[in-house]
């Protein structure tokens, strides 16, 4: 949360020096609250005030990187509860797990590298793979986690409450700066130290959002700041509550324990149809990522849309490429129809041209992606726009009554 | 921690469905929806008094273009309405039956009036939960037929669909006469939404007698829209816009059942997986999203897509442990 003008001057020596180049204290913290200038300027500026100035510049859900180079996810940094008050920016990392003992690890991985898909011109995927240890053994599990790390591009989760366990996976995951999971209340030293040692984000694991919330003060006294937060829900109910109280004390309360994105985990015991939609409650309801144990192309496809479609910027209207659709099978004789290239406008359209049964063209004109009132009004949906798309596709392979060239 | 919670100033409208013989109707059971004074499933900050309701859709005609995985479960009892509502019930355990009068339709039968009068009274009688009556969405046809629809149902206290903007004296009339519910429809546009509900409450029906219809995408397809439109309305009504405190009706199934990943088959489309679970789950998603919004009364299809909606909804509503 930004500080006034007024909350800054309450900050400085209110010395009036002059130092810093501005005449009064007064003027240089309104200059500062207008970020025109910076606060180095000013060279008595207590350690305290430092702090509190510098932890109010930050946003209130940190920004925090896992993986590198192609495999890089960004996640946190939103700004609002709800997508219309301006869009939610940092799509969940969908995360998919592979433990230690499955015999058919190997089989699990080639499925997992595949998930990968094209909608409406946008590539769409899974985004991490999480390496659980069940072994107890870190030799074995270091073995485990380079092996698997090693033969995909996704970024990394760790998963394991044993710090050796952990040190031996991290110890041969060179740059690849993977998501440490997790620190618990029992070894929350040990495994923030690593965490720094290796500089990997880490998860903080709770049971509920306060244990949560000390466990991450705790993590940040030991010098990691890069967290994300899991709170162990019991249930889809309590992980809604959990994701809704973080996010409203991160944005409406800059309550700073809980100013981290969060990790949740689909119920390995439910059936998978019931996992998938944990999974997309998950994913619009704020979680950063969501690790679950599907990999059928079934169940990732309806989960990938889900992210697209609720993080897409409502500011930014989804476009369709503008050309000759084709409804159903239509001949020369079929009607030609047309309208806008914004998405709802064209889904709209085709799906009731497809209810008519009437086989059609759709010819989709590019009015940057805005409505047909709103085109129509701008003068970008006119009939020299309407004549210039697609011209000569029109005129060869639609001969209506309806066309213009008939 | 300070409280998060937020201070509601309104309650979202209770609504009751249907009519037992002590009301004047004949069902076996009626579905009440509404009531919240929070968002979606959030316990911890207010009342969620009912659970989210789910009907099926029951098709006036045999409809040969769905997909054999939507027309499978329904095999039996295609093309005839009663039975088909019968089997909704009794098998595959619906809260309500949507009765889509779609062969009114110019271009699906044209059927008569008075058919779809008949219908109606025929899966009233096959059928002892609560009945909502959707239209064909041919203002013309629907004008002529849901009067006498609603006069066949009368003392029923069904829902009756839909009203839009420029098309809802005569529907709200006869839900009047008849003391039906009315769905008010707009097209994903927060202020015709509104201005529906005024225009309606002006001719004398009781506000609380309303469902809004916010017109459904499905996922994939628009999706984003009716979920951020669904959220604004449930903020104004929770804020206090007493024109915007109805309960929700999301159409899910004839919507998801259109989009092309949850009809299209394995063979043509192998990189998308079995269509047996992918059809089913495409429906349930898009529900299970639109109740995130503020849906309190989905329209769905497959039996498969209800069982497992109606789990989360258990989940979301009541508890039960995760076995972690």
């Amino acid at each position: 949360m930004a500080l006034t003008g007024l909350d800054i001057y309450k900050l400085l020596p209110k010395t009036n020096c002059g130092d810093c180049g501005s005449p009064t204290c007064l003027a240089f913290a309104m200059k500062l609250a207008a970020k025109q200038v910076s606060l180095d300027q000013c060279p008595h500026v207590s350690e305290e005030a430092q702090a509190e100035m510098g932890s109010a510049s930050q946003p209130p859900i940190r920004l925090v990187t896992i993986g590198t180079g192609q495999a890089e996810i960004e996640l946190g940094n939103e700004t609002v509860l709800f997508r219309h008050e301006e869009t939610f920016y940092h799509g969940t990392g969908l995360a998919v797990r592979l433990r230690e003992n499955n015999p058919e690890a190997e089989k699990r991985l080639e499925l997992i590298n595949k998930l990968h898909f094209t909608r409406v011109g946008e590539d769409i995927f899974v985004n991490l793979l999480a390496l659980e240890e069940e072994s107890g053994d870190p030799e074995k599990y270091g073995v485990f986690a380079a092996h698997y790390g090693s033969r995909t591009h996704l970024a990394l989760i760790l998963i394991s409450r044993s710090p050796a366990c952990l040190k031996a996976a991290l110890e041969k995951m060179g740059d690849r700066r993977p998501l440490i999971h997790a620190a618990v209340d029992d070894n929350i030293d040990e495994v923030a130290g690593l965490a720094k040692e290796y500089s990997c984000p880490l998860v903080v694991r709770g049971k509920g959002v306060e244990e949560t919330a000390k466990l991450a003060e705790r993590a940040k006294e030991l010098g990691v700041e890069d967290l994300i937060l899991d709170t162990t829900p019991d249930n889809i109910r309590d992980g809604l509550a959990d994701q809704v109280i973080i996010r409203r004390q991160a944005l409406n309360k800059q309550f700073r324990p809980l100013g981290y994105p969060t990790i949740a985990f689909t119920d390995p015991g439910a059936d998978k149809m019931t996992q998938a939609l944990e999974a997309s409650v998950l994913i619009a309801k704020y979680s950063g990522i969501v690790v679950t144990d599907l990999l059928e192309h079934e169940y990732i496809l309806p989960l990938l849309t889900t992210r697209q479609n609720i993080y897409t910027d409502p500011q930014k209207p989804i476009q369709v490429e503008p050309k000759l659709y084709e409804v159903g099978t239509p001949d020369r004789s079929s009607p030609l129809i047309v309208t806008t290239n914004f998405s709802l406008t064209y889904f709209t359209v085709e799906g009731e041209v497809e209810a008519s049964r009437i086989p059609a063209y759709l010819l989709i004109v590019d009015t940057e992606g805005t409505s047909v009132l709103t085109a129509w009004a701008a003068d970008k949906f006119n009939a020299e726009t309407i004549a210039r798309s697609e011209e000569r596709r029109v005129g060869k392979e639609c001969r209506s009554r309806w066309s213009p060239y008939h | 921690m300070e409280s998060i919670n937020e201070k509601w100033t309104n309650t979202i409208n209770t609504v009751t469905i249907g009519a037992t013989k002590e009301n004047g109707g004949s069902r076996g059971s009626t579905v009440t929806i509404g009531g919240e004074t929070t968002l979606p499933f959030l316990h911890f900050e207010g009342q969620i008094p009912h659970r989210p309701a789910l009907a099926l859709d029951v098709i006036d005609y045999n409809p040969d273009d769905w997909p054999e995985v939507l027309k499978s479960p329904y095999a039996d009892v295609l093309g005839d309405p009663t039975a088909w509502a019968e089997k909704c019930e009794k098998e595959y355990g619906a809260d309500l039956i949507c009765l889509r009068l779609q062969s009114l339709h110019p271009d699906w039968g044209d059927t008569a009036p008075e058919k779809a009068a008949e219908t109606v009274a025929a899966v009233l009688k096959a059928t002892t939960i609560p009945l909502i009556i959707w239209g064909c969405d041919s203002p013309e046809k629907d004008n002529l037929a849901l009067p006498l629809c609603a006069q066949a149902a009368a003392g029923e206290n069904c829902l009756i669909g839909f009203a839009t903007e420029d098309n809802y004296k005569t529907l709200a009339v006869a839900c009047l006469a008849d003391k039906h519910k009315i769905v008010a429809q707009s097209p994903i546009d927060i202020n015709i939404a509104k201005q529906v509900n005024i225009l309606i409450s002006e001719m004398g029906f009781n506000p609380s007698d309303i469902i809004i219809d916010p017109n459904t995408g499905a996922l994939g397809y628009g999706i984003e829209y009716t979920y951020s439109i669904m959220e604004r309305i449930r903020l104004a009504g929770l804020s206090g816009d007493k024109m915007m405190a109805m309960p929700m009706i999301c159409d899910v199934g004839a919507d998801a059942w259109r989009a092309k990943e949850a009809k299209a088959l394995k063979e043509n489309f192998p990189e998308w997986g079995s269509e047996k679970v992918r059809g089913p789950l495409w429906e349930a998603m898009t529900a299970v999203l639109l109740l995130q919004s503020g849906g309190d009364l989905i329209n769905l299809r497959h039996p498969e897509a209800l069982n497992k909606v109606r789990e989360q909804i258990e989940v979301l509503m009541g508890g039960g442990d995760w076995g972690v």
